[in-house]
């Protein structure tokens, strides 16, 4: 790896890092299609159990008919975007970090504090780190350590980068 | 360029293909798996609702009935139910308004104010008011004047007329129908006088407080041909219909055992409600509130918490078993039983009531086959929900409506072998508010629902049952035709809950007579 931006794997390395790239691309993308087809589907419920010091804003926007729209909306095809980003290896570095924001909005929603309580249990047990933080700075490996241009469809638009 | 050169440019340009490609079959494998889930998930919820022969499709909508003409009315009792009748008919005290405006702004996700403001109109006015408190006399003039949902910084000014006495408010040619709010024992009288004079009658629960009542009431308004509803908001609950509809497509075979129950844990929850301060001789018309009722020294505890004694109220069976044995009426077509034993005692409000605070009744019901049980304490919040038991499933009423399979069933056996049905985990459920029913209903919905927390009832909006129920009754009195809580269903409702008080106070079996049309 050099720091002209232009990094090299051994293969071992590129084998593991696309791999946790379609990965976590899957998780996402159907995560999104599943909202996408469901009709009754909504964060309503997520937001309104909103805990932790942001809990207000949360709850702010499933009180609001239109903002709630709005962000299932967002969340939906986010997911999606990111998901198909992460899979095929495109725009990569813009689909991590949309993924760390989107991770970033649930982890701060739901923070794994102690004392605090959620209408839906989690499957694990859990304190102030849980998946969805795991899952948060994996992606940002990710996108400081991009592989869209070596496997996946970057390399045709922004051209191969290293492991020749 | 030489031809070893070109082959090498070829094959690179095929390998950067390759690579560039490479996570494709990924997303292939993805779409194939989602594909086959949906199918799987699809053939599950028809195979479900096709052996069930149940529609998933819900008859949620409201038929549209016009509004006019504008009607007139009158309330008569101004307490708590009072006041929230009125609100549910879009006449709010200022007071509350300010309680609910103050709420939202602590805490933004409390939509209460928000979602009232959105309440239909109901294109009615309020021109007659009766309480024999002052105060409370006062509160409901106020309300009647505040159409427009102000709080009290909306310069209210008071709509409707004061009358002293309810068969004075009767008289008025300015009012077409009456909302009957008072304490039980003045239920039926006003509503007879009502009847008489023409007015159209809506009435809390319980109807009557007797049975002797009960017969007298239902003969005037049968004959007087005036729109009558009890105040049994439950049947506006769209789970409730929605139960209805699945047990009478059978899907739980026999029911032999209906299991309902009243829990409650608070001075509130069992009547001892706050006594005014300001309260007294000089503002509560002591004769009047008495009416027929046996003469007592005026005391502002009887007054305030009337339903703790016999002289006024029905206990818990009419105040609290009505509502879950209405709900059970209209989901089973149960009507009145053949039996009832009841017992229980005053064991934990020792405060000097005479109604039992945990109370137990069993109904019998041979010729259907079933016993309904209703258990009560007042001094418990263990919840213990609305479950009908049938030998091929069993269904738990809520706001949300969930059905189990039984793993001993006869009509579903076959689909349990075959592992298309589960039965620890629920048959199919339906929550409020969602465009159907769902057999695969994710568990995270199903989790909140439950708990309240997706509140959408009818078009995605959260609306109050009552202004449903007097909504029904209104579009009853301009269309002439029958509401869904009518004197049928009312003299059903009364006669059960009488059973059941008088077998608890004469502590024997009591019998309802259907040729004779008697409780012996």
């Amino acid at each position: 790896m050099t720091n002209t931006g232009i990094k090299t794997f051994s293969s071992w390395q590129l084998t593991a890092l696309v791999l946790l790239r379609v990965a976590i691309g899957w998780n996402f993308l159907y995560e999104g299609l599943a909202k996408l087809t469901d009709p009754d589907w909504t964060a309503m419920g997520f937001l309104m159990d909103s805990k932790w010091i942001f809990s207000g804003i949360f709850q702010a926007m499933a009180a609001n008919q239109s903002v709630l729209a709005v962000v299932d909306f967002l969340n939906i095809w986010g997911l999606i975007l990111i998901g198909l980003g992460l899979i095929l290896g495109v725009f990569t570095r813009v689909a991590a970090i949309s993924g760390v924001v989107l991770l970033a909005f649930y982890f701060l929603s739901h923070p794994p504090m102690a004392g605090l309580r959620y209408a839906i249990p989690s499957e694990g047990n859990y304190l102030i780190v849980n998946k969805t933080l795991i899952q948060l700075i994996a992606v940002w490996t990710l996108y400081l350590l991009p592989t869209g241009r070596i496997i996946g469809i970057d390399r045709f638009i922004f051209g191969r980068s290293g492991n020749e | 360029m030489t031809k070893e050169n070109n082959e090498k440019n070829t094959s690179v340009g095929r390998r950067d293909m390759l690579k560039g490609l490479a996570t494709i079959p990924f997303l292939g494998a993805l779409l194939l798996a989602w594909w086959n889930k949906r199918r799987k998930d699809h053939l599950l919820n028809q195979t479900i609702f096709n052996e069930l022969n149940v529609s998933t499709r819900l008859t949620e909508s409201e038929k549209i009935v016009s509004k006019e003409p504008k009607l007139r009315l009158g309330i008569i009792g101004f307490g708590i139910r009072g006041e929230q009748l009125l609100r549910g008919a879009g006449f709010p005290v200022p007071s509350q308004i300010d309680e609910w405006i103050e709420d939202a702004q602590n805490d933004p996700t409390n939509t209460r104010y928000e979602n009232y403001l959105q309440q239909e109109d109901l294109n009615i006015e309020i021109n007659g008011v009766c309480d024999v408190y002052d105060v409370r006399a006062e509160k409901a003039l106020l309300a009647s004047g505040n159409g427009d949902r102000l709080g009290s910084d909306g310069n209210i000014i008071p709509k409707a007329k004061r009358y002293l006495h309810y068969k004075d408010l009767l008289q008025a040619d300015d009012i077409d129908a009456v909302i009957i709010a008072t304490p039980d024992h003045w239920h039926t009288k006003i509503a007879i006088d009502a009847a008489n004079a023409g007015k159209h009658v809506y009435v809390e629960k319980a109807m009557t407080r007797t049975i002797k009542e009960t017969f007298e009431l239902v003969d005037v308004i049968k004959k007087s041909g005036i729109c009558f509803q009890l105040g049994h908001q439950g049947r506006q609950t769209a789970s409730y219909n929605k139960a209805r509809e699945l047990i009478s497509q059978n899907i739980l075979g026999p029911v032999t055992l209906v299991e309902v129950s009243t829990n409650r844990n608070s001075p509130n929850g069992a009547w001892v409600y706050d006594i005014d301060e300001e309260a007294g001789p000089h503002n509560i018309d002591w004769e009047q509130f008495t009416g027929d009722g046996p003469e007592r020294p005026f005391s502002l505890e009887r007054f305030f918490r009337w339903r703790c004694w016999w002289d006024y109220g029905t206990g818990l069976s009419g105040d609290l078993l009505t509502h879950e044995y209405d709900a059970m009426n209209q989901i089973l077509d149960l009507g009145i039983p053949h039996s009832a034993v009841a017992s229980g005692g005053i064991y934990f409000f020792k405060d000097g009531r005479e109604v039992p605070d945990t109370f137990q009744v069993t109904f019998e019901y041979p010729k259907k086959n079933l016993t309904l049980l209703y258990t009560a304490t007042l001094a418990s919040n263990r919840s213990r929900g609305k479950v009908i038991m049938g030998h091929d499933a069993n269904m738990e009423v809520g706001d949300v409506l969930t059905v189990w399979a039984d793993y001993e069933s006869t009509r579903y056996k076959e689909m349990i072998d075959k592992g298309i049905l589960e039965s620890d985990t629920p048959l199919f459920s339906y929550i409020p508010g969602r465009k159907k029913v769902d057999a695969v209903t994710t568990a995270t919905e199903k989790y909140f629902a439950g708990r309240g927390l997706l509140y959408t009832y009818r078009n995605g909006v959260r609306v109050d049952t009552t202004h449903l129920h007097i909504k029904e009754w209104l579009d009853c009195i301009r269309t002439g035709q029958q509401p869904s809580c009518n004197i049928d269903r009312g003299f059903e409702e009364a006669i059960t809950a009488h059973m059941a008080t008088l077998a608890y106070r004469e502590n024997r079996k009591v019998f309802w007579d259907p040729e004779k049309m008697k409780v012996v």
